[in-house]
């Protein structure tokens, strides 16, 4: 049974970041001259309005009357029973504005960037799911937006694209490198550096140099805090598992963060497999990668001997990514989250049987999550329970789905 | 005394000006690097830098992407670059060689293998684009023991206070970046620079690199008024890039361009 206090001899996980950044070994600043003093401007206004009463305001009303939170936490009653184990609860963060978790973050960046006088914002995207939600949020605070897409992630991804221009934003294809979001990610950091005097750069997970990485988990970490209330109000104990995609990790540790005391609720990351690890075409550097430093922070990635990054595949375009948020590789190091290798057809096959038990389409991310759900369930007490984190919706992978089966829309 | 500085007062006492190119090392291939850093010292390179591949080199703008990319395409790895270097040593041993490039490659090495085998190559100086000094304590230290510079870049937002530290943790020379963007963006003002380096010139005596937007020898002998050191890459390196069906033709442009900013700083009046 799950206890809500505090046990003891857990770290103080509360406590990390340090300073400077760093998870244990992680983590950290590792980026060029340039970015250093627009990094600590970033930090210290950041750590300011962390602590502005009308700063949380505005934030806690748009999260309210523009993102829709909070997101309900719906139990999956016909997928709990053909699993025939532990309960599943939803936390439905596909009914946000803009159909995914991403939006949360956005919304807290974009604040910053006006109060911090930024009048340009750009922002690197995967699946789209983080362009949309930026060019959204600048489109509302009436904001040059430039969103940074992989050439192939465009062409895997086009209504998400089409989307973000109907916003206003500019979108520009990367075609150097892999194509993909690590690619968009270094041009946008080229922009940045560039452009750094009126430009702010929205991250869209929990990665690259600090203060990223604890602002956009702060920022996240409303999915977990109305998850563990919700549960508690309902059930008036604690989930025995949370389970959620990891990509680079922001909705997973949204809805981790918050849990991370409560030392009986097991923590299940699911990450690309691609065609199974042991083909090499994947992208789950926690479960096959190793430690070192890219895009400003220091994690576990997928690389060569060499230490060049290597090639990453997976069908969902937002889990195509050869690093993961720093805070994650402590967390497995530490042992509290355990990160499991979910394959395309475990993800495919989770995506159709979400959406035919239960009415809801999930995105080819969140179906990692889905599918390691089905493996989990089965395995638990059937009065105990599971929150799955459903970050977004899939309607933008329709036509990636009905491709893989050969149909044409 | 190491070979930078040997360098540098070598320089100082001519009243002369360092004049650093940058290549990629194995750029088209790797055939091409050690017979093209004897043709840049012919030219008049004072400092060779050369640059380490690496598949996410986020500071650089689209010539020397695509140089890493040329030069991964065959695989060039931190120890096939240390090789380079080991090679051009058999027929130089004066002038001094940094290497510039990313942190992964050298944390993968280990850095205590990297700092060994460096300086038995002859390696002088390493310059990491994505280590701050805050990141760099243990990196700095290993490299020094070896006998081997940590170079850092100071940039157009150094504060008053960064430049006071990254000037103690640096040796060898400091870089200062000229513009705020990537290699190879657009000429940078030189009248800004020369106030940036005067702020500099307070807190430290290490000779001053410039570059970031230095593309031809106008602009070179300007810079070299006012810095110690004039640093070269995408132009070269672009150079190399329009002929690399013809490797000689390649390594002649860029020695030629080299050749013309030698000579243009040499005849520039002094500050």
């Amino acid at each position: 049974m799950s206890t809500v206090s505090k046990p003891q001899q857990t770290p103080d996980w509360s406590a990390f970041p340090d300073a400077r950044g760093h998870f244990g070994p992680y983590g950290g600043q590792f980026v060029s001259e340039t970015l250093m003093e627009p990094l600590e401007e970033l930090r210290e206004a950041y750590h300011r309005y962390l602590k502005d009463p009308e700063f949380l305001a505005e934030l806690d009303r748009d999260l309210a009357q523009y993102v829709g939170r909070p997101s309900p936490l719906y139990l999956a009653e016909r997928l709990t029973r053909e699993l025939g184990g532990a309960r599943i609860y939803l936390k439905r963060e596909d009914l946000n504005h803009t159909g995914a978790h991403k939006v949360n973050n956005t919304i807290g960046q974009a604040l910053l960037a006006k109060r911090m006088g930024k009048t340009r914002i750009i922002a690197e995207t995967g699946a789209g799911q983080h362009g949309v939600a930026t060019a959204t949020v600048a489109a509302r605070l009436g904001l040059e937006c430039v969103v940074y897409m992989g050439a192939d992630d465009i062409q895997r991804q086009s209504p998400n694209v089409y989307r973000m221009r109907l916003l206003g934003a500019r979108v520009v294809p990367v075609s150097s490198g892999s194509r993909t979001l690590k690619d968009a990610l270094n041009e946008a950091m080229r922009d940045w550096v560039t452009n750094v005097d009126n430009t702010f750069y929205i991250i869209g997970t929990v990665a690259g140099p600090h203060p990223y990485p604890a602002m956009v988990r702060d920022f996240q970490s409303v999915i977990g805090r109305e998850a563990r209330a919700q549960y508690l109000e309902e059930t008036g104990e604690l989930p025995d598992a949370l389970v959620a995609c990891v990509g680079g990790g922001s909705n997973a540790i949204g809805l981790f963060h918050p849990f991370l005391d409560d030392a009986g609720v097991a923590m299940y990351g699911a990450e690309a497999a691609g065609d199974g690890i042991d083909s090499g075409r994947h992208s789950a550097p926690l479960c096959a990668g190793k430690p070192g430093v890219l895009h400003g922070n220091r994690t576990y990635l997928m690389e060569d001997a060499d230490g060049q990054i290597t090639q990453t595949h997976s069908v969902s375009a937002g889990l195509d990514y050869p690093g993961v948020g720093p805070e994650h590789a402590w967390l497995k190091d530490a042992g509290r989250v355990q990160y499991v290798p979910i394959t395309d057809e475990e993800a495919l096959s989770a995506f159709h049987r979400l959406t035919r038990t239960e009415g809801i389409i999930p995105a080819l991310e969140t179906s990692h999550a889905i599918a390691q759900v089905i493996k989990l369930a089965p395995q638990l007490r059937s009065d105990g329970g599971i929150i799955v984190n459903l970050s977004g919706r899939g309607d933008k992978d329709i036509n990636t789905v009905a491709r893989m089966e050969g149909i044409e829309l | 005394m190491s070979r930078i500085a040997a360098r540098f007062e070598y320089l100082r006492s001519q009243g002369r000006k360092a004049l650093i190119p940058y290549v990629t090392a194995g750029d088209p291939e790797p055939a091409n690097t050690v017979p093209l850093m004897h043709e840049l010292v012919n030219a008049g390179a004072d400092i060779v830098e050369l640059g380490v591949p690496f598949s996410d080199p986020m500071a650089d703008g689209p010539v020397i992407q695509q140089a890493c990319e040329r030069a991964l395409k065959h695989h060039v790895s931190l120890r096939d670059v240390l090789g380079m270097v080991r090679e051009f040593r058999r027929d130089n041993t004066t002038t001094p060689v940094v290497l510039m490039g990313y942190l992964n490659p050298v944390e993968i090495m280990g850095y205590e293998t990297f700092a060994r085998e460096a300086a038995e190559a002859g390696v002088d100086g390493l310059l990491t684009v994505d280590l701050p000094p805050e990141e760099g304590a243990d990196l700095v230290q290993t490299l020094t023991t070896n006998g081997i510079d940590p170079i850092f870049l100071l940039a157009p937002t150094s504060h008053e206070g960064r430049i006071k530290a990254i000037c103690a943790a640096a040796s060898g020379f400091v870089y200062y970046v000229s513009l705020k963007g990537v290699t190879g963006a657009a000429t940078l003002d030189v009248d800004a620079v020369a106030e940036k380096l005067a702020l500099i010139r307070q807190h430290t005596d290490l000779p001053v690199g410039v570059g970031f937007g230095i593309s031809d020898a106008p602009t070179a002998a300007r810079v070299g008024r006012v810095a110690d050191a004039v640093v070269v890459g995408s132009a070269l390196v672009k150079l190399l890039a329009a002929n690399t069906q013809d490797l000689p033709a390649g390594r002649a442009a860029a020695a030629d361009l080299l050749g013309e900013m030698r000579q243009a700083m040499d005849a520039a009046p002094k500050a």
